[in-house]
Parts: C-alpha cells; sequence; structure tokens
C-alpha cells in the first residue's frame, strides 16, 4: 500500500529550524532538521538574518542527512513540499529558492504550503488520517489559533487567534523574567515539574471574562499575563523576598494552559466537533497535554497531540500536508510562487 | 552546459554557455530589486527550454556569489547548491564585482562599486586588463562610505551602480556619468560612458569558462554581520 505512494520531500525555513522530511503517505521516513536556536539564545530571540544565514548553510547538509536516513535518492522524490509562509521573509525565502532549485533539477511538481496547515497536517504520521471536521489548536512563539478543519487539502477556516502575544511568545519572556534561558518553554515546564505549585498566584486567564468572551469568544491574549507575571515578581524582588522561580512558572503555564483548553474545548462544541487536533511548539508542554487530555476526555472529545519531536517546527510536517495535497490531486505551485511572510491561513496552496 | 546566474544587484541575470567554447546559448536578464526568489527558477527554466537544453545536460553552475543585498543574494546561491547537489556537478563562485570589472570595455585600471545601502558601497579596486581580459583584482571586495574610500578610487573609472549613486563623492573629475544617465562608469578617459549597473551572467559564464575570472566556493561575500543588539534584560513594569 504505501510503497505504491508518492514520495513527498518537505523543506521547512519560516523561522530558525532548517527541516527536511521525507514522507510516504502517511509513513514518515526521515525527519532532518539543523536548528540555529544557539546562536539565537544569546540575543534572547531569533535573529531574521542570523536564521536566514544559517538556512543557507545548513539546506544542502540538511537534505543529503534526510536522503540518506531514509535510504533513497533525490531522484526517488515525486513532488516536493515547501513552506512558502507565513514566516520570516528571508528565512522562508531560502527553503522556497532550495525547493524551486530541487523541483527544477528533479523535474518534479512543487507545492508552496501553509505553515499551519502543516502544523495540523503532521498528525496523519503519527495517527494516520485526518479525522473528517475538527478543530485544530495550533500554539507557538509566533502563532496561537484555533482553526475548524475539515478538509486540510481544501482550506481551514479561522475561528479565533491570539489578539497580542503568541502563547509561546509569552513563555519566552515569562522566562526571561525568571531568569530562566531561551527559548523559554522546555525550562519553565521543567521548572513547574520540579516541585512549582500551580495554585501558588492565580494569574490572570485573558479573554475569559463574559464581556470579553462576547466579542472574543476564540481569540487569546497573553501580554496582560505576561506584564502580571512581571509585576509580581519584580515587586517581591523589590521587597527583598526571594522569587520562587518553580511556583511562578507553574502558576503562569497553568494560566495559559487554562485558557487554551477551555477555548479549544468551547471551539469543539461550537462546531459539534468530537476531534481536537494540537499542535505548535507548545504543544510539547507537558501540563498542557496532560490538562488537555483530561479535559476532553471528560467533554467527550478525542484529543490528538503528535509526539512533542513533531509539534515544533521541522520539514516532515510539510512533506506530510505535501503528501495529502498530492493524493487529493491539488494543482502544483507555479516556479514563480513567492514567498509570503504573512500568508493568510484560510490557504493551504500557494 | 554550463548554467550561470547572479543575484546579487537588482538583476536577476541568467545565461547558458557551452563548456568548451564558452560560446552563450541563451541568456536572460529582469531588473526587480524585490522579486529574485520569485524571478530566478523561472527565468532558469526558460533560458533552458529556449536553447532546447535539459536540466540533465547541465556540467557545471557558476553563481554571483556577492557582495550585494543579502535577501537577494542567498536566492541564487542556495539554488546553484541545491541544484548541483542533486544533479551531482561542480558548482563554483565568483566575486560579483570581479563580474562587473570584467564587463568593462575600458584599457585602464579600474574601480567597481556597488550600492551597498545605508549610505554605503562595495568596492574593489582592478588592474588593466591582461591579453585575455582577465582583471587582476587589486583590493577588495570591501564595505565604506563613499567619502572614506574616494582617495582610494581617485583618479580611477569607476564601474557599477556606485558610479551613479555617489559620482561626486567619488570622483570630482566625473566625466562619464552625465545628468540623467544610466551609466555606470565616471571618471573614464574619453567621452563614451559605458552602460555597467549589473553583473551579467554571460560574461560571468564566459569568463568561467575560458578562465579570466577567477573561481572561489558558493560561499556569500556578506561584508557585514547581522544586525543584532544584545538584550538588556528585561524592562521594569512597575509604576516609577
Amino acid at each position: 500500500m504505501s510503497e505504491n505512494e508518492p514520495l513527498i520531500l518537505g523543506i521547512e525555513t519560516s523561522c530558525d529550524e532548517t527541516g527536511v522530511g521525507l514522507v510516504r503517505g502517511h509513513t514518515l521516513l526521515a525527519d532532518a532538521i539543523a536548528s540555529s536556536v544557539d546562536e539565537h539564545a544569546r540575543f534572547g530571540g531569533v535573529v531574521p538574518e542570523v536564521a536566514s544565514r544559517a538556512h543557507l548553510e545548513a539546506m544542502v547538509p540538511t537534505i543529503r542527512r534526510a536522503c540518506e536516513t531514509a535510504g533513497v535518492k533525490p531522484s526517488d522524490v515525486d513532488a516536493i513540499a515547501v513552506t512558502s509562509g507565513p514566516g520570516l521573509a528571508g528565512a522562508l525565502l531560502v527553503g522556497v529558492a532550495a525547493a524551486k532549485g530541487l523541483a527544477l533539477s528533479l523535474d518534479k511538481p512543487l507545492y508552496g504550503v501553509n505553515h499551519l496547515a502543516a502544523h495540523v497536517a503532521v498528525d496523519t504520521l503519527e495517527h494516520g488520517e485526518l479525522p473528517k471536521g475538527a478543530v485544530a489548536m495550533l500554539v507557538s512563539g509566533g502563532h496561537s489559533s484555533l482553526l475548524a478543519v475539515e478538509d486540510i487539502t481544501e482550506g481551514v477556516e479561522p475561528m479565533g487567534s491570539t489578539i497580542d502575544d503568541a502563547a509561546g511568545e509569552a513563555f519566552d519572556k515569562v522566562a526571561r523574567v525568571l531568569g530562566l534561558p531561551f527559548p523559554g518553554g522546555p525550562y519553565v515546564d521543567k521548572a513547574a515539574r520540579d516541585g512549582g505549585d500551580r495554585a501558588y498566584v492565580t494569574f490572570p486567564r485573558g479573554l475569559t471574562s463574559q464581556r470579553d468572551l462576547e466579542r472574543h469568544r476564540f481569540d487569546f491574549s497573553f501580554s496582560g499575563l505576561k506584564t502580571a507575571v512581571a509585576r509580581w515578581v519584580e515587586a517581591k524582588r523589590r521587597d527583598g523576598e526571594d522569587v520562587p522561580v518553580n511556583h511562578v512558572a507553574a502558576a503562569f503555564q497553568e494560566a495559559v494552559c487554562d485558557v487554551l483548553t477551555r477555548k479549544a474545548i468551547d471551539a469543539c462544541k461550537d462546531r459539534g466537533y468530537e476531534h481536537l487536533l494540537i499542535g505548535g511548539g507548545v504543544a510539547a508542554n507537558s501540563r498542557l497535554r496532560q490538562m488537555a487530555e483530561e479535559r476532553c476526555a471528560a467533554a467527550g472529545i478525542a484529543v490528538r497531540v503528535p509526539r512533542p519531536g513533531l509539534c515544533t517546527d521541522n520539514g516532515a510536517m510539510v512533506a506530510a500536508l505535501g503528501s495529502e495535497l498530492v493524493r487529493a490531486g491539488k494543482t502544483p505551485s507555479p516556479l514563480g510562487l513567492p514567498a509570503d511572510s504573512s500568508m493568510p491561513i484560510t490557504t493551504v496552496l500557494n | 552546459m554550463l548554467l550561470a546566474f547572479d543575484t546579487s544587484s537588482a538583476a536577476v541575470t541568467v545565461a547558458l554557455a557551452d563548456p568548451v567554447s564558452g560560446n552563450v546559448l541563451g541568456s536572460s536578464t529582469t531588473v526587480d530589486a524585490l522579486r529574485h526568489g520569485e524571478l530566478l527558477a523561472p527565468a532558469i527554466a526558460e533560458v533552458l527550454a529556449t536553447a532546447g537544453v535539459g536540466v540533465k545536460e547541465l556540467t557545471k553552475i557558476a553563481v554571483g556569489t556577492g557582495p550585494g543585498p543579502f535577501t537577494g543574494l542567498r536566492v541564487g546561491l542556495v539554488t546553484a547548491r541545491t541544484m548541483a547537489d542533486v544533479l551531482g556537478i561542480e558548482v563554483v563562485g565568483v566575486c560579483s564585482l570581479d563580474i562587473l570589472a570584467k564587463q568593462s570595455s575600458l584599457a585602464l585600471p579600474v574601480a567597481v562599486a556597488t550600492d551597498a545601502r545605508r549610505k554605503e558601497i562595495y568596492w574593489a579596486l582592478y588592474d588593466g586588463p591582461a591579453a585575455d581580459g582577465s582583471r587582476r583584482r587589486l583590493e577588495g571586495p570591501a564595505v565604506d562610505k563613499p567619502a572614506e574610500v574616494a582617495h582610494v578610487l581617485a583618479g580611477l573609472p569607476v564601474i557599477g551602480r556606485g558610479a551613479v549613486l555617489y559620482g561626486e563623492v567619488l570622483g570630482a573629475t566625473a566625466t562619464g556619468a552625465s545628468a540623467g544617465s544610466a551609466a555606470g562608469t565616471i571618471g573614464a578617459v574619453g567621452d563614451e560612458p559605458e552602460v555597467v549597473e549589473y553583473p551579467s551572467a554571460e560574461v560571468l559564464a564566459t569568463g568561467v569558462v575560458t578562465g579570466t575570472l577567477q573561481v572561489t566556493a558558493p560561499d556569500p561575500l556578506y561584508l557585514r554581520r547581522p544586525d543584532v543588539t544584545m538584550s538588556g534584560g528585561p524592562k521594569s513594569v512597575l509604576p516609577k
């Protein structure tokens, strides 16, 4: 079955990971990643030009590594998929140009795909066919969105998104305030797990008041939460008290995960969907996964979260979406495909 | 077949040449500083198709390595590297200022100056042409404010976009860049200004085949570090 399906190579360069994945049908054959995150850590965030330079240097070695891992030659590839947006313009362009170089050289079709839709499609590699009708929650350093997905190859419908900071961005900023390294997500998660008391402080839950829900039922806001944490910590330090990093991390994380899961389940109920897909770097957070499992089980909703390695940016997710598009018989992108830094989520294929 | 292209300037330029004679079999040049990523691959496909040459007939790729605006420059380099890698053929780089110098027909030493934005120029100095048409690079490539290197370039004809933008600063005796002229040469002896504004892939292709351009690895000549500011730690959020 799987061996007769086309072999798709996917390229991802929208931020600081150079990812090249190889997928056949729903089968993951290789997921090679080169990350420039260490080069950004000392600046406290991703520096676009640093990321773009790293993509250029990593591209050919990462393509080679993916092919070696999968035991295939580039000439075996049947189609090339690449993230054409949204993301950092200069970074996207390296991946798009590389994908075109491959498509030209191999004389194979090119599919310029949406990064967010790829975060949804990656779950096919772990749990097979996507359910017909699901809410997808994408939470990362650049995005926090609730999407209604009937058929990923046709498009997705945005239900809500953050009105200020992305969830992952809030993790980065709170980590900074607590003196934890960049990127903040894994360090905040670890600090919370190391004896953090979730109820030590009750931080605000953005856009959950009755009044906010009328206008922003499926939207998020994490900027106020981030400031509330910073104020609390700074006030403690000003008064010469120790800051209980583990407790603050746990309480902050609790506020983020509470809002995310509440709104995601509300979105499922609103649509009558029985499936919730979670993707993006924040989906690797242990508390979010745990809380989503518990609350979805109670609400009769099946939750699908890929393993953490597939939640963060990677090439396999792009190949996975490419695989769905090829199977659906979609028309490939032209060689003039642009890198579209603000590609709308409603566009799955450029 | 040799495929050559350069994306270090506002132009996307592509050429195909016979790998033995250096004869140009087809070429394409489009000036659009903001669309390198969109223009390059279709231009390559079109040049190949028009010449009736299949991509598998390529034997070598030559690419301009800049200096030039980073985002556009990388389009050419990553395209060259990936194509060469999957086709299993050689890829070489050539400093884009060397290409411009070779485009000058002047039988004199020349300076090349291109637009580095931020009121700066990328520049290099070259000897007069040897019998085979090659020019030895004497200084550069470097990036500087025009006024700071005007004394180094003094008295030399200046080739490239920098001559158009900073003609007055670079040479008070400019004769070539008359007002309204798109020409990229100033200070030329004689009265025929040369139009040498952007690197030409045709010149790149023939120069590589005939060995009159010096080849390097296909690595970018950025000449500048990325713009980054070190974080000074979190700002206070408490009321003062």
